[in-house]
């Protein structure tokens, strides 16, 4: 309880945000949230407040599964910090690079292949696999 | 003026035996309710008294608790038996689903995951020879953000207590 009480303002702001299939569980000592955020900017602020309620974000008592609501057809914005994106024909890095998407450009959500790697089409044409990380639901 | 005098009384009378007959039943009422508060379950249940008649409605955790909260009503003084039992019982809560955001198992692909997302990120190195990623090294706290985002979604908890932040 002490973990859901510790976390009770992150908890709070994900129900005020209304992030859907919002739940809290807490296992061996870890508090497991997860959920899907409407949007980018929600995101960020349940981020920010884990940072605060748990500065460094170091005790390891959190597990924030929260994703962004994305669908297929959606546009996503490359976030990498300035270099391009690589598409690959394969979810992995192995995968060989068949496009590259810029810095701040706009692709399309193919599908979320799984919670690391995204299928993507950039507005070229050039369809592959990129790393979920560096790709924000606008 | 005797008259009078007499039907004042009687009036007075009346007016006690009403006044003193409402009374009765909300002090049955706290009194049950103080009863009740010797079952733990009951933190739902809802007792209303009518001329000494207790109705029990509302959830109880099971049916030890609504046949308890029966026996506790009773034995409170001056309440009218049977005691009505409306008490539904509530079935007992699914058990919690174990939290779906960690994956057990360290195999090649979780392993490549957490290498491809910390490819970019400058000034960390990680070791798996525990089993459990073990981070290491200096980083911004955007880029700390960043790698605690990576965990989640790689659905592995990060060993990060060796990770510096950079003042």
């Amino acid at each position: 309880m002490a973990l859901q009480d510790k976390y009770a303002e992150l908890v709070q702001a994900a129900h005020a945000h209304g992030v859907a299939n919002f739940s809290v569980a807490e296992q061996n000592g870890v508090l497991h949230v997860s959920g899907t955020a409407a949007n980018t900017a929600t995101y960020d602020a349940l981020w920010a407040l884990y940072a605060k309620i748990d500065p460094d974000m170091a005790s390891g008592d959190l597990m924030m599964n929260i994703d962004i609501k994305a669908d297929a057809g959606g546009q996503l914005k490359v976030t990498t910090d300035a270099s391009n994106l690589n598409i690959r024909n394969t979810p992995s890095t192995e995968g060989e690079v068949v496009g590259k998407a810029a810095h701040g450009e706009t692709v399309t959500l193919v599908e979320k292949t799984d919670d690391s790697w995204w299928k993507v089409r950039t507005a070229d044409g050039e369809e592959g696999y990129a790393f979920a990380q560096y790709l924000s639901p606008m | 003026m005797k008259i009078t005098k007499i039907s004042l009384a009687i009036a007075l009378m009346i007016a006690v035996a009403f006044t003193s007959c409402k009374p009765k039943d909300a002090d049955i009422q706290a009194g049950v309710e103080t009863a009740l508060k010797a079952e733990p379950k009951s933190a739902t249940t809802k007792v209303e008294v009518k001329e000494g008649v207790v109705t029990l409605t509302g959830e109880c955790g099971d049916a030890v608790c609504k046949a308890n909260c029966e026996k506790l009503a009773s034995a409170v003084k001056g309440v009218k038996l049977p005691v009505v039992n409306n008490l539904t019982v509530t079935p007992p809560p699914a058990p919690v689903a174990a939290p779906v955001s960690t994956t057990t198992v360290m195999d090649a692909k979780v392993m490549q995951t957490i290498k491809d997302g910390l490819k970019d990120i400058k000034g960390v190195v990680v070791d798996f020879a525990t089993g459990k990623p073990m981070l290491s090294g200096e980083v911004s706290a955007a880029d700390r953000m960043k790698i605690m985002q990576m965990q989640s979604s790689a659905k592995v908890m990060f060993d990060v207590t060796k990770l510096m932040t950079k003042k």
